[in-house]
């Protein structure tokens, strides 16, 4: 059995960054990834990037996920690609499947950074084909270069929904309308007026009634909300698109947690079920942390200093202190507040208050 | 056996020019689609390369046979697993085509014990 | 209005410029009206006309005695939310960010749009454009329209 003083799992925004400040802190670190490249999701945000300086602000997505996997060479870190963690067990073993074997890993410490996995929509027909996570097709045309359809649709103004919409616009799709079953647009302004100034709709109180089409996505028929969400009657549109993308929302990746009997909390405004974590991002579980996504959904920029936390607290726990660990523990946290702190970050503010944590 | 609605070509939905970003079609990657010869790039995903060849359906519900298409990309909701060189359940969406791939949507029996 | 469209009302728009007498110089017009966490607009700034602060929530402050048009926000802002405004012989020059395909040319006339994406009924001139690597594939297009769209303007739609 291999055996590792920190096991991560995934090597997305918070598992990269943890897996850099616990071999910086001395530890011999393994980090597991189910896809067969690291950087999570970062790897098709061609955007660049909100925040402050020290999250990388200004810089593309797929140049921070750049930055974050140089960070990591040259450094003794054993990269597990193609690899499902499908096992966590209470004496820190976890089973992973790759390449058709399942094989076991056993570590002082373990940081699950599984980060999150697309909300659905339920209407009549939504598993016609065409009809995708906003973020499969990011995926789809930002990584590989093919687009999902050439006349698309777009369900929920968040800000997955909003950047997919431009970004779809940049790789030459025409984007029909962007439709908001609430009152007003979720994310951010600026990202919604780069959509309106190129022509887009976003309509809001509307929702997808049912999708249409003979075994592939031809048209939906949307409907008009009253402010109960209640369909009005009568209010139905016919909205001829070929790809239909769904961005309303994510919910964290808890099943391994779950699976190992975490304390485990439901708080909406974090996504869905997400773990009981100590002030040091411990759960309810001795040596097993939790970051990013998995504890409450939010931008990417958070999941990069709660990745460097988890793994600051992770390694001082199994003895392996940091050189710079006071500077770091202040300097994170405050990056957090801030982050968290205006208009933007009440939802999480309030979600996280919910698992104990405050942020005033 | 079900019917496909195949386009001619691949090369349908590939993006051409990028404001952003480059995309390499450095190496052209012969594979089989239920036997039907088509073409992706190296690099591609199994899932990428049929969605540029126009195939939309890659499986089907097990009780209802609804037809299923790609759907999440980040190998969680199985809806484009196939049988890839006689392996079946294969993640297609995670999985990078090789050359002369046998691509297939899984035939299998599903038994289910109610 | 704008948080279910996306479009500024134009007294909110009329807030982020300076007087007329001012844009006689290129000054930063930073649409930004709702406070997200983000700093770079003020970090960019080589004169320190942007001042957000400690709490990045903040929206951007601008001191147009210091701006001097230099552009250095307009790559630097990650929502596209920054043009360079300018008044001179009648007409309106703008300096905007451009991220889509294909690019401009100078010389060529284009069609000008409004911030409902509707195209306004004068065309707009290509002055310049600006592909650097610092911009980090955010072009700079500079267009000229007549002045009365000062307030209206704010990209290009296709090429005429």
């Amino acid at each position: 059995m291999i055996e590792k003083d920190l096991v991560v799992i995934g090597g997305g925004p918070a598992g990269l960054s943890a897996c850099k400040v616990a071999l910086d802190a001395g530890m011999k670190v393994a980090v597991f990834e189910r896809s067969f490249l690291l950087g999570g999701q970062l790897v098709k945000q061609t955007h660049k990037f909100f925040g402050s300086e020290s999250q990388y602000a200004r810089t593309r997505g797929i140049d921070i996920a750049k930055i974050l996997i140089d960070e990591l060479d040259n450094t003794d870190l054993e990269v597990f690609l193609n690899a499902t963690v499908v096992g966590l067990y209470k004496d820190n073993v976890i089973t992973v499947y790759q390449d058709s074997k399942y094989f076991k890993v056993k570590a002082k410490s373990i940081i699950i950074a599984t980060g999150a996995s697309e909300k659905f929509l339920a209407f009549e027909n939504n598993d016609l084909p065409g009809i995708y996570g906003a973020g499969a097709v990011q995926t789809l045309m930002n990584i590989h270069g093919v687009l999902p359809g050439k006349e698309v649709v777009m369900v929920g103004s968040g800000n997955i929904g909003l950047i997919v919409s431009y970004q779809l616009i940049q790789a030459g799709a025409k984007v029909k309308t962007l439709i908001e079953a609430a009152g007003k647009i979720g994310g951010y302004q600026v990202h919604a007026s780069k959509l309106k100034r190129l022509g887009v709709d976003i309509i809001t109180n509307t929702t997808v009634k049912k999708a249409v089409g003979d075994g592939k996505l031809e048209k939906i028929i949307t409907v008009k909300l009253d402010d109960s969400w209640n369909e009005i009657p009568g209010s139905e549109e016919d909205i001829t698109c070929d790809a239909l993308c769904i961005s309303v929302g994510l919910s964290p990746m808890h099943m391994l947690l779950s699976m190992v009997e975490a304390n485990m909390a439901y708080v909406g405004e974090l996504g869905g079920l997400v773990p009981i974590k100590s002030c040091d991002y411990e759960t309810s579980l001795a040596h097993v942390y939790a970051c990013g996504d998995v504890t409450g959904i939010e931008e990417a920029s958070s999941a990069m200093v709660e990745g460097k936390i988890a793994g600051l607290m992770a390694a001082k726990h199994a003895g392996f202190i940091h050189p710079d660990y006071e500077k770091l523990e202040n300097e994170l946290n405050n990056q957090l507040c801030i982050l968290r702190q205006g208009p933007c970050g009440e939802k999480i503010r309030c979600g996280l208050k919910k698992v104990g944590e405050v942020y005033d | 056996m079900i019917k496909y609605n195949l386009k001619e070509s691949g090369e349908d939905m590939r993006i051409d020019e990028h404001p952003i970003l480059i995309f390499a079609k450095d190496k052209k990657i012969r594979f089989t689609f239920n036997g039907k010869e088509m073409f992706g790039y190296l690099g591609d995903t199994i899932a990428a390369a049929l969605v540029d060849n126009g195939i939309m359906e890659f499986s089907k519900s097990v009780i209802h046979e609804r037809p299923r298409g790609f759907y999440c990309a980040i190998g969680n909701c199985g809806s484009c697993n196939m049988t890839v060189n006689g392996v079946e359940n294969v993640k297609t969406c995670l999985t990078l085509l090789e050359e002369n791939m046998m691509v297939e949507n899984d035939l299998f029996e599903v038994i289910i014990n109610d | 209005m704008i948080e279910k469209t996306g479009v500024a009302t134009i007294e909110m728009i009329k807030s982020k410029f300076p007087k007329k007498e001012v844009l006689t110089r290129p000054k930063a017009i930073i649409e930004c009206y709702t406070e997200i966490p983000c700093n770079p607009c003020s970090t960019s700034c080589p004169f320190d006309a942007i001042y957000i602060g400690n709490d990045i929530n903040q929206i951007p402050r601008i001191d147009f005695d210091k701006c001097t048009g230099c552009s250095s926000c307009i790559t630097a802002c990650p929502g596209l939310a920054i043009m360079v405004a300018m008044i001179k012989d009648g007409k309106a020059y703008f300096k905007i960010p451009y991220e889509l395909l294909p690019l401009p040319v100078r010389g060529e006339k284009w069609t000008a749009l409004n911030r409902y994406g509707e195209v306004l009924d004068k065309p707009c001139f290509i002055e310049n454009v600006m592909v650097t690597k610092k911009n980090d594939r955010t072009a700079i297009v500079t267009v000229s329209i007549e002045q009365p769209y000062l307030y209206d303007f704010v990209t290009v739609g296709k090429k005429l």
